[in-house]
């Protein structure tokens, strides 16, 4: 039988990601999925269950929360955790908690490199993690289109963007020594627009801050942002006005910015998305403090 | 953007749509990035916050003067946009109405054969770069050798900077000419020759009306419409395992991604290098299964799928090993021909152990010797001892364990590996099987038992006289 059958760009990059993820369950001892709870990790899982279907993903999930995540995100965390069945580990870095960081007081700067980057470095060493499976996409920022799917890091989870091992065809190379890790990204090719597309044909979950509703916000730092809960400074607090918003990305919810929006269903984002004229990650602080500040939270083992 | 008003409509036409892998060859000065920058502006993939990043370090290192360096949106790290030249592999992205598009962009600098050998490894297309002014140059030369060392089979001739050669039809021809007795000369056989200005965008996203003696299609569409499907031919089913997937005593699943062809259930298989056989019980497809359905199987599955297949007979499969087709077998041996290309500083010694990783197999081989070292400047072959930084060569390959091994030529996924310094762990070459070296031709299945010469001309005259009995071939 001789056939032309070609798969969709979509299914293509399916098989892919299914592919690397199978590749990293295979090779690596005690590989580890982050869980960030947005759109992209939402697609990570969709696939993760499918890679293994009809059984569970051989591997926990692992969720850094900064302890400033909307509190939506934490319940539908929880929620898809007992839907689904995975397995699923929290961490916050109990130093920071001790410290009381807060982005309002000690900046995004801070708050992320000790909330995030410190706690995530925390969770990897606790849980002595080979391989680390994260939902980055090249089309997310310059420095990301040049690395790796299967990205090496030293002992101490540092990358280093001069020294990458060359990656050819779909042959990964998951050698390492103890102590050493990987970061493996299995939807590297996926651009915005292809997750969701993706979400919308799959009907796969996510959480409803990514659809337009009337929410409280004020301006801060050139952003809206959205009252989330009492910690948000009373100053701040009194500006609040109403207004219909989403979110592109979601993170801490005072470093991510809200848009004005009307998209209430999953074509009316697409469409949104579609017409916008500003990227991704426009809408978040932690990227603009500094000219190729990604490069650098990058090189300090921040995902 | 078309058609957006109904976005359902929109979604609809876009599910379907099929994806082309690209590599862009040039030189620092080809205007390569400033070629991609111009793709993904014109085709809306640079949004207004990016531009205005470019635009605000265009006068801290840009090089265009008044005009906003295209190239700056495509220069992704620090130190490159310092150097201002590419020192690494990046991958971008677009879409058309057709097609999603994958950009591996490269540097064209010399130490750096290496990166262009990775991008062109995934490739489907290649675009090879010329300066109008200068023709074809020792990397025109370079570049098309690797392209074609890699296997792609389209390569698009971008004659750039035809702005500053008036847009010469003359001076087209002359490349194109010469051009084609390159590829002529190396084997490439699908040459699509264009003539822009990626700084104005002439024959990128539309057709120029400064060239109108072209009659071809502007880059975009070009990329847009070529047609790159290969026939799946069904015969040459190749499957990698690449994880055992046994959550309970019921179930036993061998996962992996399709190579090559196509299965069915109840297909006779064999499992290489091992040679049992069984038949195929069940196909699960990953893509298809859902969360309420966790259980989908399928009947018919083809490259490049990403599946679980079930066995009739519990027979003992683990990851590395090759599920083909019983009426097709590969070649199985542990000594192979291969092309190589060494990519770390560390020099190649003949007889030093490494792992080879070839699909999901992870075997210890060494190279026995090198047959020649091809210099990709001049084509010529000398005789060396060790293999530096970016050298090419022909070497036999000595493996522990025998694997089954296709060439390269016939199947990219299943004719490639990489090399892996067993110290270092780096990927310290990449290497492209050309065949089975021929004494060692004939020890194929290992456990196959002897046919006396009476018993071969009794199968021969089974299969010719009574063909309905599909009796194997031995």
């Amino acid at each position: 039988m001789i056939t032309n059958a070609r798969l969709t760009h979509l299914k293509q990059l399916e098989a892919e990601s299914i592919h690397i993820l199978r590749e990293v369950a295979a090779e690596f001892r005690n590989p580890v999925m982050m869980y960030s709870v947005g759109k992209d990790s939402s697609v990570m899982l969709h696939l993760a269950m499918k890679a293994f279907a009809p059984a569970k993903p051989p591997f926990k999930f692992l969720h850094v929360d900064t302890l400033w995540k909307f509190h939506e995100m934490i319940e539908f965390r929880d929620q898809r955790a007992k839907d689904l069945g995975f397995d699923l580990v929290v961490h916050s870095n109990p130093e920071g908690v001790e410290m009381g960081i807060s982005p309002f007081v000690h900046g995004s700067k801070v708050h992320t490199d000790i909330m995030k980057t410190q706690g995530l470095k925390q969770a990897l060493d606790a849980g002595g993690y080979d391989a680390v499976i994260g939902g980055a996409r090249r089309d997310e920022e310059k420095s990301r289109a040049k690395e790796r799917i299967f990205s090496f890091r030293d002992k101490y989870h540092r990358w280093d963007p001069k020294n990458q091992r060359p990656e050819l065809w779909n042959i990964y190379n998951t050698a390492i020594q103890k102590g050493e890790s990987v970061r493996v990204f299995p939807i590297s090719n996926w651009t915005e627009l292809d997750v969701w597309q993706y979400i919308y044909l799959e009907s796969i979950q996510i959480p409803s801050l990514y659809f337009a509703k009337e929410r409280s916000v004020v301006e801060y730092e050139g952003t809206k942002i959205v009252v989330d809960d009492e910690r948000m400074p009373e100053e701040l607090k009194k500006t609040a006005k109403n207004e219909m918003v989403r979110f592109r990305t979601l993170g801490c919810y005072p470093l991510t910015g809200a848009i004005k929006s009307t998209a209430t269903t999953l074509p009316e984002i697409i469409k949104e998305m579609l017409l916008s004229t500003s990227s991704e990650r426009e809408g978040r602080l932690i990227d603009k403090d500094q000219e190729g500040a990604m490069e650098l939270k990058k090189i300090e083992g921040y995902f | 953007m078309l058609g957006i008003n109904n976005i359902e409509e929109y979604l609809k036409a876009h599910e379907n749509k099929d994806m082309l892998r690209f590599l862009t060859c040039g030189s620092v000065d080809d205007g390569k990035s400033t070629l991609i920058g111009r793709m993904l502006y014109d085709s809306k993939m640079i949004f207004d916050d990016q531009l205005s990043a470019a635009e605000s370090e265009s006068k801290k290192y840009g090089t265009t003067g008044e005009k906003i360096d295209m190239a700056l949106l495509v220069d992704g790290l620090q130190s490159e946009r310092e150097q201002g030249i590419t020192i690494d592999v990046a991958y971008r992205f677009f879409a058309t109405q057709n097609r999603k598009f994958i950009i591996a962009d490269t540097p064209g600098h010399e130490q750096y054969t290496r990166n262009m050998v990775t991008g062109a490894s995934t490739a489907d297309v290649a675009i090879v770069l010329i300066d109008a002014r200068k023709g074809i140059l020792t990397q025109t030369k370079r570049h098309s050798f690797i392209v074609n060392l890699l296997g792609i089979e389209h390569v698009v001739v971008a004659i750039n900077k035809m702005d500053l050669v008036d847009f010469s039809e003359d001076t087209y021809n002359k490349i194109k000419q010469s051009y084609d007795h390159l590829a002529d000369q190396l084997g490439i056989k699908n040459r699509y020759y264009i003539p822009l200005s990626a700084l104005d965008g002439d024959n990128v996203v539309d057709k120029s009306i400064k060239t109108p003696w072209y009659d071809g299609k502007p880059l975009l569409g070009l990329l847009d419409s070529m047609d790159i499907s290969k026939e799946i031919k069904a015969e040459n089913f190749r499957f990698p395992v690449q994880y055992v997937n046994r959550p309970n005593l019921d179930f036993r699943g061998f996962c992996g991604t399709i190579s090559s062809g196509s299965v069915q259930v109840g297909d006779e298989i064999t499992v290489l290098p091992s040679g049992k056989t069984t038949k195929v019980k069940s196909i699960i497809n990953a893509g298809d299964t859902t969360e309420a359905n966790r259980n989908t199987t399928t009947n018919y599955a083809y490259a490049p799928m990403a599946i679980t297949i079930t066995t009739e007979d519990e027979v003992d499969i683990s990851r590395g090993d090759m599920i083909v087709h019983t009426k097709n077998l590969p070649k199985v041996s542990n000594s192979l021909k291969v092309m190589l290309v060494w990519m770390d500083e560390k020099p190649m010694n003949i007889g030093r152990t490494y792992d080879i990783k070839r699909a999901t197999s992870v075997i210890t081989g060494s190279f026995e010797h090198i047959n020649y070292k091809i210099d990709v400047n001049s084509y010529e072959r000398t005789q060396v001892d060790t293999l530096e930084l970016n050298d090419i060569s022909s070497c036999k390959m000595l493996l522990t364990r025998p694997i089954a091994a296709d060439s390269y030529k016939e199947n990219k996924e299943t004719g490639s590996f990489i090399v892996v310094d067993r110290i270092s762990n780096n990927t310290v070459g990449a290497g492209m099987i050309v065949g089975v070296t021929k004494r060692d031709e004939d020890k194929t299945l290992s456990n196959h038992r002897e046919y006396t010469k009476a018993e071969t001309a009794l199968n021969q005259y089974i299969r010719d006289n009574f063909p309905e009995w599909d009796c194997k071939e031995v």
